[in-house]
């Protein structure tokens, strides 16, 4: 079959640097085309390439066979080709109808048809298995439910070329099956669908075909049959894996976190837990279930009501200051709103947290330089310039600014809301490693994540959230998959053994 | 800053350059150089101290407005402001005459009045913005509207004017100066100064920068946003107060129409400084640049018969709207 779009010997150079040397990319109409790499490997900028977002500096692309040069993104899509970003593009003031058709109003004479507009989006989410109401702004979405809408907009532009940028790194495991459904029709359809995601099992239930990148040179394309998800991880790294999940250390007795009857009004009742020295406490739940917002309500983002204690001292409620001064951070999962300052450089953002540390009156600069050499080996961040802003770091690299920034605040407990969101698996590796490394000098962390594999993989412990209250307690060996997920939907609550 | 990284650093600083950063500073020199082919006058010592010192007032308050405007804020009333303050100070003044006598200890209260009076308008204008969370815009506009009227009030619709004796002994507070440099150009010099280090250097100026570009991410950040808001219009209202100190002996007066159109020679001294009108990044000392591109404008038209000095205004605007078009290909050559 012939290719629908193609690229041949395509670079891109950000100023001096160039990030993409002569990668060659085909597309062919009914198929699902996956992209892998590491961290800053690529995938984005080949992908905002494709999508008639950024122009290649040297190298063509062609649509069905014959070449072409898309002014921006708008020509693009109008020869079919939808991209969905990694970072949301969704104007957050307008509702969730307003978004879907942003540019594509529907009209009936002079006037907008705002009720065949709402009719159409609430089918589009419906085929999403998204209940949101076309009429909420997206400022009031939480973070998968955007990524549905950024879906369902695409969905409804019958696009001939799908590309997606890691749309499942903000979805839990049901969310990620319904939308791999939804690209199984797509694809039946005749759609072509260029798909990237750090979270190789999915590469492997859904590509026909996977082209690999690694360090901006195009590595391989193969077909996905027999590539197994060890051989892709290795193919991206360039060197051999071993175990994703280093040995757990146990936790020592003294509780430093106790939370008593916290609740968030209209989120989280009474929900109550400890955390010992030097544990890995994992919280479990689906969408919507309030971890994020139980733990905002803890260190003092959102108002809250009951005790936090740390270290036997209840520390004042209602203040991110008083929560970081007793040693007690947060982590958040939406870097892009509110962990970065993505116009800023990556120093201003490294410190932000932590700038009490550098100096009262005056901030020493050389100090912040420092912070930052050690930040990026430390964290392995793949900076190309120490000037750039934060906001051109590929989005697994921003993910390690973020760990950086916080982890310079030398807090004695970490709550790390999805640390590995958007991370490539030898990264993941080593955030994996650094957390167990945390634990075992004596610091506590809380690790949220949509990710079982990770909360079994990394904690002790693990509390399982449904419903904005805490439905129950696992440990040891009585962590599984089957039995969070049982709690989490509220079917065994009660019976469970809990620790 | 300090450059202590290898080349990469040096090529993207010399290519953002020439643009946004250099370009105030060019318009500056342009502007000079323009002054002294049109008039001989023009670079000899009493016009340079006539042109710094009228500067010194927008430019004081210019400095606190780039903090405020850095922090993603606005402030519509410092025009208004600055007249009521002179008020309030010159009938504060007159009260005391019979306790305190004409003197030092005179002067210092009716600045002391002066920056008390900044300092709580500043704070009025914050706890609103901040804290009752209303729009800086709305906040300031009304400010603007009940300052000037409470002026008009307190002059009862005409003049109130300083003591003559209480004047003459206050005047060289703007006249006189140290070593041939007048007292305003000198403050707002050492305003300039400590705005620039407390922008640059301190984590004051980092948290205003932060909360400009996006409060979500300072506020997770642990930066205290509603202080450091309040904070900048804390400090705008006693640099307010200050340039009024330095206002009052010139003219020993003050009326309905002091400080007329001042809010909005501040803002635009700041934009054409450089400093991004939505917040997230500003540049003090491109403010102090900024200041005096506006005033030698207005002295070059006095001085040459060119164009006529009515004009000043188009001029200005022209200027304003030419600085942004300059930011945005700045930015977009980044
Ligand atoms: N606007 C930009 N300016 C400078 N460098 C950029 C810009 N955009 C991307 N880069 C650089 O290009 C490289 C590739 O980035 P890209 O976003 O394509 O990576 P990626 O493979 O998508 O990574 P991730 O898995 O982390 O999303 C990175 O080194 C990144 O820092
Ligand atoms: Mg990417």
């Amino acid at each position: 079959m012939t290719a629908i779009l193609e690229a041949r010997g395509i670079t891109r150079a950000f100023g001096p640097i160039r990030v993409l040397h002569g990668v060659d990319f085909s597309l062919i109409p009914g198929e699902v085309h996956a992209l892998i790499g590491e961290n800053g490997a690529g995938k984005s900028t080949t992908m905002k390439i494709l999508g008639g977002y950024l122009a290649p500096t040297e190298g063509e692309l062609l649509l069905d066979g014959r070449p072409v040069r898309f002014a921006d993104q708008r020509e693009a899509e109008d020869a079919g080709i939808l991209m969905i970003h990694q970072e949301f593009n969704l104007a957050l003031q307008l509702t969730v109808e307003e978004n879907i058709f942003l540019g594509r109003e529907k009209m009936r004479g002079p006037f907008l048809d705002k009720k065949a507009m709402r009719e159409e989006a609430r089918d589009l989410l419906a085929r999403l298995d998204c209940h949101a109401d076309p009429r909420t702004p997206i400022r009031d979405l939480s973070v998968p439910n955007r990524q549905m809408v950024e879906i369902a907009r695409a969905l409804g532009r019958n696009a001939r070329v799908l590309i997606m940028d890691e749309p499942t790194a903000v979805l839990t495991a049901r969310e990620t099956d319904v939308l791999l459904e939804q690209i199984a029709r797509l694809k039946a359809q005749g759609t072509a669908i260029l798909y990237t995601s750090h979270k190789l099992d999915e590469i492997a239930r859904i590509a026909d075909r996977v082209t690999v990148l690694r360090d901006g040179a195009h590595i391989t394309t193969r077909p996905a049959e027999g590539f197994s998800e060890h051989a892709m991880a290795e193919t991206m790294v360039g060197r051999e894996l071993s175990d994703l999940f280093p040995p757990k250390v146990p936790a020592r007795d003294d509780v430093v976190l106790q939370v008593e009857g916290l609740t968030v009004p209209g989120r989280v009742r009474d929900a109550s837990f400890t955390l010992r020295r030097g544990e890995v406490l994992g919280f479990a739940g689906l969408v919507g279930a309030g971890r994020t917002e139980l733990m905002e309500g803890i260190v003092g983002l959102r108002p809250a009501t009951g005790l936090v204690r740390v270290n036997g001292q209840t520390i004042k409620p209602n203040s991110v200051r008083a929560a970081r001064e007793a040693g007690l951070v947060y982590l958040t999962e939406d870097r892009k709103e509110k962990g970065l300052l993505l116009t800023k450089s990556l120093t201003e953002n490294l410190t932000l947290l932590a700038l009490d540390r550098f100096g009262r009156i005056f901030i020493d600069k050389k100090a912040e330089d420092t912070a930052l050499t050690n930040a990026i080996s430390d964290f392995d961040i793949r900076v190309n310039d120490r000037d750039m802003l934060a906001g051109s770091l590929s989005g697994g690299n921003q993910q390690k600014l973020l760990l950086a920034k916080t982890m310079l605040a030398e807090p004695q407990i970490v709550i790390i809301d999805e640390p590995t969101r958007g991370i490539d698996i030898g990264t993941k590796q080593q955030i994996y490693e650094f957390i167990a490394a945390l634990a075992a000098a004596g610091k506590s962390v809380i690790v949220v994540s949509s990710e079982l594999t990770e909360v079994i993989g990394l904690a002790d412990r693990v509390v399982v959230m449904g419903r904005g209250h805490i439905a129950g307690e696992l440990s040891g060996d009585a962590i599984t998959e089957d039995a969070i997920l049982r709690r989490a939907m509220g079917v065994d609550e009660l019976t469970g053994a809990s620790a | 800053m300090t450059d202590t990284t290898a080349a990469p650093q040096a090529t993207s600083r010399r290519r953002s350059l020439p643009l946004h950063v250099l370009g105030p500073v060019l318009a500056l020199i342009a502007l000079i150089v323009l002054g002294a082919m049109l008039n001989s006058n023009f670079l000899s010592y009493a016009n340079v101290t006539n042109v710094l010192a009228r500067s010194a007032f927008i430019g004081i308050i210019a400095v606190g407005m780039t903090f405020v405007i850095t922090g993603g804020g606005i402030d519509l009333s410092v025009g208004s402001m600055a007249a009521f303050i002179a008020g309030v100070m010159i009938m504060a003044m007159n009260a005391l005459i019979p306790t305190l006598g004409i003197g030092v200890p005179l002067v210092l209260a009716g600045m002391g009045v002066a920056l008390l009076t900044g300092l709580a308008a500043g704070m009025l204008n914050g706890f609103l913005i901040a804290k009752v969370r209303i729009e800086a815009f709305i906040v300031t506009l009304g400010a603007m509207g009940v300052y000037r009227s409470l002026t008009t009030w307190l002059a009862d619709g005409g003049t109130l004017s300083l003591d003559f004796d209480a004047r003459t002994f206050y005047r060289p507070v703007y006249y006189d100066g140290i070593l041939g440099i007048a007292w305003p150009i000198i403050v707002f010099a050492l305003v300039a100064i400590l705005g620039e280090l407390a922008m640059r250097k301190t984590p004051f100026g980092r948290h205003c920068a932060s909360l400009g570009a996006n409060e979500q991410v300072a506020k997770y950040s642990a930066v205290k946003v509603d202080r450091v808001r309040m904070g900048t219009y804390v400090l705008l209202g006693v640099l307010v107060g200050v340039a009024t100190i330095m206002y009052v002996p010139r003219l020993g007066s003050a009326s309905g129409s002091t400080g007329v159109l001042w809010e909005l020679e501040a803002i635009a001294a700041v934009i054409i400084g450089g400093t991004l009108l939505k917040g997230g990044f500003g540049r003090v000392w491109g403010t102090v640049i900024g200041v005096l591109i506006l005033s030698l404008i207005d002295n070059i038209l006095n001085l040459a018969s060119i164009v006529s000095p009515y004009l000043n205004g188009t001029i200005q605007g022209v200027i304003v709207i030419l600085a942004v078009v300059l930011q945005r290909q700045g930015k977009s050559a980044e």
